[in-house]
């Protein structure tokens, strides 16, 4: 499958803060793509980037098979987005929004298409009124009619569920699913929360302090089977190095201070378990996690030893 | 006794007719200055009123004015009002003398009249008017009269309070009424200034005006030249409210 | 282009701060012709009080001075020491009011460039700029004129005075109404420059009235070691040079000459300074902004 969205190398630094770090990725076609990371790992930087909003310090960025810089124009015709929160002119209404942006994307939107993307996020009746009136929910889906006016093939959500109501979070899921299934659009949704891009995500991406962690298919990342161990021991280093040299090296995933990780399938844990006890690796705790939330975390967790790890 | 006593006076009355002449250059055979003054005013007793049109020019140091068309109206004994028909005039005080019926305002017998003699070279003859009231505001006028034709081609008056102005007159065809077709009246300016707090006057880089005293204690003319006179014909007062 | 710039004016125009700036000049062209219409006289005695041991001034002269065209003048004269503030309020907010409100972003990740977005969003600026001015022209010249009738125009200058036949004044306002604008221009292309740094309107603003009355201080204070060294190239001692269209040439008599212009190459002169000031402004705007990383 061709990709939308090619990145590769990519850094930013502002002043000394290296905000992404030689991140690379690409977005398939036609798929929704999760952007995965705490907040401050460096999402909205890399988002911002795509739509050029900032420059990148180095590294490339091609959508659509063009170079970003030099197609610019060309690619934002065909892409739209909603970046953190979707904040709109206040004092003018939906319909007046709608239309400002729609033009602003280069192409002529009759006023009937107009009234039906906001039927379309079930802001019909409230067409005429000013933003300022509208509850955080009708911003956001307000916010995502914007993004959708000039009929994108590319769309990056930047947190679209922030803020909403558990029936908003679900009605936007139902939205960007139905863009992908029926409208057959490639969609970048970041979040925070993996339980949310889970259930919608077809690939993903999980970053942290800049840095890649992990990439791929979400089926491929989490299969239901694998569970996460954490394993405390009395020195988590030396077990660590003795670990990544034998030959269960092939289950560890990554080091913490407190812990070493581990990932394997369910029947596995009692062997590994077995044979770390003869390694004399010293345990003091060997603690399995089953949520993919838990998983998240224990690769996000503010520790710099993970970022080596992880490459 | 009293043939020789009028000999003796005939002999100072002799000495007195040869003495002014050396004093003043003055012909013997010509009318007196009070003569002169009676004729001068008869002249200008033939006008009771005036209408004028006129152009009126202003050279003041300070003022940059455009020529203004002027009607200039006069009623006897002392009204006189100049009025810019088509735009804003500055008139200079006093500028009412521009009408010389003013200088006799009071009658002959409230100056006294000093004879100067004539002028050299103009032959004008130069008289001198000074009031008898302390209090007059005139302290002296002098006046520069062609003779022969009893018209005051210059006058100068010295004011307690309002300088001195100049009077210069050209006659033409109103000459029999003693109104002249043209006047130059010059008269003193106080120096101007208003703050540039006030003005927040442009400043174009361009040297201004180095010498201060320039635009002080400056001479300042209105010249105005008649067009035509209708008199006697009667003015409205409400001209001069 | 021409879409964009109609969107920034409908955004522009649909806000109620835009119309703020619009009641405050009638407000104050008001206040200005309803003091004259009933206390000019004591107006005019006061500029008068110093020609007054030369000249009469009847009450007909004062109300024939007191013409539309002279209240015009009276009205520039204090209007536009105060219209920067309202050229601010929405060139100041032209950027970083879209940063506040959270638009920006959205805004430039649509297929725009960057320059294309300063341009319009200045032109707007402009026109808006230009709006005001019209605005108050109606008000305080069309509304004068109806108001106290037209006659010769004085103008009372520090060191003299100007008077100008009627018929040679209307001319002279339309060119210093564009020359305003140009001045004008200056103040909006200095608060849009500050207003690319910014993430609300209140700094820039604020920051575009401290420039304007420090130099404006500056500009009007005759301070020597000022006069040659940093006067002539602060731009607000040129936003006055629009009373060099008011300023006559005389000839060797005194008389205003017509149609004339006392020292044309010194507007010129000041016009391109200001044009200069206008395109420095605005290149820096645009070229900080085009390397800006837009992080609001």
């Amino acid at each position: 499958m061709a990709s939308v969205i090619e990145v590769k190398g990519l850094n930013k630094e502002f002043r000394d803060i290296k905000a992404v770090s030689n991140l690379s990725f690409s977005v398939p076609a036609g798929q929704v793509y999760g952007f995965l990371g705490q907040n401050g790992a460096g999402k909205s930087t890399t988002i911002r980037m795509l739509l050029t909003l900032i420059k990148p310090t180095s590294g490339s960025i091609e959508i659509f098979g063009m170079d970003l810089q030099k197609h610019r124009k060309e690619i934002l015709r065909k892409t739209g987005a909603i970046i953190e929160r979707p904040d709109l002119y206040k004092y003018l209404t939906a319909l007046e929004n709608l239309r400002i942006f729609g033009t602003m994307s280069g192409v002529k939107i009759p006023e009937k298409k107009l009234r039906d993307q906001l039927a379309m996020v079930g802001l019909a009746d409230r067409a005429n009124s000013k933003v300022k009136t509208y509850s955080q929910g009708m911003k956001q889906r307000l916010g995502i009619a914007t993004a959708l006016v000039h009929d994108p093939e590319l769309i990056i959500l930047d947190e679209p569920t922030n803020g909403l109501d558990p029936q908003g979070i679900a009605d936007i899921r139902n939205l960007i699913l139905h863009l992908k299934k029926d409208l057959g659009k490639t969609l970048v949704v970041s979040s925070h929360l993996l339980s949310e891009v889970e259930l919608i995500a077809d690939s993903m991406i999980i970053i942290d302090k800049g840095r890649k962690l992990v990439e791929g298919k979400v089926n491929d990342l989490f299969d239901p089977s694998e569970i996460v161990v954490e394993v405390k021991t009395i020195n988590n280093e030396t077990a660590y190095e003795k670990l990544k040299t034998s030959r269960l090296s092939q289950f560890v995933l990554s080091k913490r201070n407190d812990a070493v990780l581990l990932k394997l399938h369910r029947e596995q844990v009692p062997a590994v378990m077995k044979e770390m006890v003869q390694m004399d690796i010293g345990i003091l705790s060997f603690h399995s996690k089953h949520s993919l939330e838990d998983y998240f975390l224990s690769l996000t967790t503010a520790n710099p030893h993970v970022e080596a790890a992880a490459n | 006794m009293k043939q020789r006593t009028s000999r003796r006076w005939s002999w100072k009355i002799v000495l007195l007719l040869l003495g002014i002449p050396l004093l003043s250059g003055y012909k013997a055979a010509g009318p007196t200055a009070e003569e002169v003054i009676a004729s001068v005013r008869a002249k200008l007793d033939k006008v009771n009123d005036y209408e004028a049109n006129g152009k009126m020019k202003t050279n003041v140091v300070f003022i940059k004015a455009p020529i203004a068309k002027v009607k200039v109206y006069f009623k006897k004994p002392d009204k006189l009002r100049i009025n810019n028909e088509s735009g804003i005039s500055f008139i200079p005080k006093g500028s009412v003398n521009i009408n010389l019926n003013n200088i006799f305002l009071n009658g002959t017998g409230s100056f006294d009249i000093i004879d100067v003699g004539t002028e050299a070279g103009t032959n004008l003859r130069i008289i001198k008017l000074l009031p008898k009231d302390e209090n007059s505001d005139v302290v002296l006028s002098t006046l520069y009269i062609d003779e022969s034709q009893s018209l005051i081609r210059k006058a100068k008056t010295t004011t307690k309070d309002n300088g001195t102005y100049e009077l210069e007159m050209t006659y033409g065809k109103y000459a029999e009424y003693g109104l002249a077709d043209k006047v130059i009246f010059s008269f003193n300016t106080k120096d101007y200034k208003l703050p540039k707090g006030i003005t927040f006057d442009y400043d174009d880089g361009s040297k201004k005006e180095q010498d201060p005293n320039k635009l002080k204690n400056k001479k300042g003319k209105v010249e105005i030249v008649y067009s035509e006179y209708s008199i006697n014909k009667g003015v409205p007062d409400t001209v001069f409210r | 282009m021409w879409k964009l710039l109609q969107i920034e004016l409908f955004k522009i125009f649909k806000r109620p701060r835009t119309y703020i700036a619009f009641g405050a000049i009638a407000a104050v062209v008001f206040l200005i012709q309803i003091a004259l219409k009933f206390d000019g006289k004591s107006y005019i005695d006061l500029l008068l009080s110093n020609l007054k041991d030369s000249f009469d001034f009847n009450d007909d002269f004062k109300l024939d001075l007191l013409n539309g065209y002279l209240i015009c003048f009276v009205i520039l004269n204090t209007l536009l020491i105060q219209m920067p503030l309202l050229v601010a309020l929405i060139s100041g907010d032209s950027i970083a009011g879209e940063a506040n409100m959270g638009t920006l972003r959205l805004s430039l990740t649509k297929p725009i460039s960057r320059t294309q977005y300063m341009l319009v969003k200045f032109l707007a600026s402009v026109i808006y700029t230009v709006a005001l001015l019209v605005w108050m022209a109606i008000l305080a010249l069309f509304g004068s004129m109806l108001i106290f009738g037209t006659n010769d125009m004085v103008v009372l200058r520090s060191e003299g005075i100007e008077q100008i036949k009627s018929f040679d004044v209307m001319w002279r306002y339309f060119a210093a109404f564009g020359y305003a604008a140009v001045a004008l221009t200056t103040v909006s292309a200095l608060s849009f420059l500050l207003s690319v740094f910014a993430e609300n309107s209140i700094g820039p603003i604020i920051a575009t009235m401290s420039i304007v009355i420090v130099f404006t201080i500056l500009s009007e204070m005759n301070i020597p070691i000022y006069d040659q060294t940093v006067k002539p190239y602060l731009f607000t001692s040129h936003m006055v040079a629009w009373k060099g269209f008011f300023y006559v040439k005389a000839d060797a008599e005194g008389t205003t000459i017509n149609g004339s212009i006392e020292n044309l190459p010194a507007i010129m002169r000041s016009l391109s300074i200001l044009l200069i000031y206008i395109g420095l402004f605005f290149g820096s705007a645009v070229w900080v902004f085009r390397k800006k990383d837009i992080l609001t």
